[in-house]
């Protein structure tokens, strides 16, 4: 009795989980066109749910994006011609991977400039105390306190 | 002095970049549309409410219009609604409807019940108009210049601030319609 009705629960749980990953069910016929497909559909965002992509969200506008990447794949266009035709409609924040720019560049190149500045100035400071310890004759038996 | 010199200037930096940071975000959740400044995208449309016609872009070239995504499941259009009627009423620039992927019945229902503020409403049954525009919800409200260039796009409804405060003064001649 209890097996059966665990046998149950498991079953509408693991039917309810398999129907919630089936939101986009298009597939094209070619698998070089489907693996394409998958990748732009996953990297750009929908717009109405913002942290969701396109083939992850069950929005109307979702659906309707994947619609047009799958109609312009088949007519063969290439993945830039179909980042282009979002970025021009919905602006650079539909893609989820940010392209290059000079107006973010601070962006890509700040954390490591301020990482590169933090060390020179950690650099900086050890040296120093190293050179207090050096020239300081009660250094070696009090340990620094005064 | 001088070992203040350094962070100092850091600090003044980082309130450069944080201010202009502020200044320039948008408000919270509106993307700012790449289509301002540039020209609307052409469209042909079924008419709602008449079979025989059809509404475009065409048709409206070399006047200002106001380009209005809604459609009956969209909650915020019926809130925006009455707005939408007295700008109707004030007859300073032409309504236009984009019905967004919507069904024709509900609609009609719609505008029989609220009123009917546009001068020609066009229907969007498949949604690639609305993607042309960058719409990602509705209501969203695009104006268009006389030269076919879009001015100003406002997302979310209109209200009486967004009227009188973005929409009025981009228009030509000192319109007088500030209800």
């Amino acid at each position: 009795m209890g097996a059966t009705r665990l046998g149950l629960v498991l079953a509408v749980v693991l039917c309810g989980t398999g129907a919630a990953y089936g939101i986009d069910a298009t597939s094209l016929a070619d698998p070089v066109l489907e693996a394409r497909y998958l990748q732009l559909t996953h990297e750009l965002r929908c717009m109405q749910c913002q942290n969701q992509s396109i083939a992850d969200s069950p929005v109307g506008l979702a659906s309707d994006l994947r619609r047009e990447v799958h109609d312009m794949l088949l007519a063969g266009k290439s993945d830039e011609d179909v980042r282009a035709y979002m970025v021009s409609r919905y602006g650079e924040f539909i893609l989820f991977r940010p392209r290059f720019s000079w107006r973010n560049a601070w962006l890509w190149f700040g954390p490591p400039l301020l990482l590169l500045m933090g060390l020179g100035v950690a650099v900086r400071i050890v040296r120093q105390r190293a050179a207090l310890v050096a020239t300081d004759p009660d250094a070696a038996d009090d340990d620094g306190r005064a | 002095m001088n070992r203040f010199a350094l962070p100092l200037a850091l600090f003044a930096l980082l309130v450069v970049v944080l201010a202009i940071g502020i200044r320039h975000s948008p408000e919270k959740g509106i993307i700012v549309s790449p289509l301002v400044g540039r020209a609307a995208p052409g469209f042909a449309l079924p008419s709602l409410t008449d079979a025989h016609q059809r509404v475009s872009s065409q048709e409206l070239k070399g006047r200002w219009y106001l380009l209005n995504v809604w459609g009956t499941w969209c909650v915020e259009c019926r809130a925006e609604h009455s707005m939408l009627m007295q700008v109707g009423h004030a007859g300073v620039i032409p309504l236009i409807g984009l019905d967004w992927k919507d069904e024709d019945d509900h609609a009609l229902e719609w505008l029989a019940q609220l009123g009917n503020p546009y001068q020609a409403i066009g229907v969007d049954h498949d949604g690639r108009t609305a993607i042309d525009w960058g719409v990602y919800g509705a209501p969203e409200t695009f104006l268009v210049n006389t030269q076919g260039v879009v001015v100003y796009k406002l997302v979310g409804p209109l209200t009486r601030e967004s009227w009188t405060r973005e929409i009025l003064p981009r228009l030509p001649r000192p319109a007088s319609a500030g209800f």
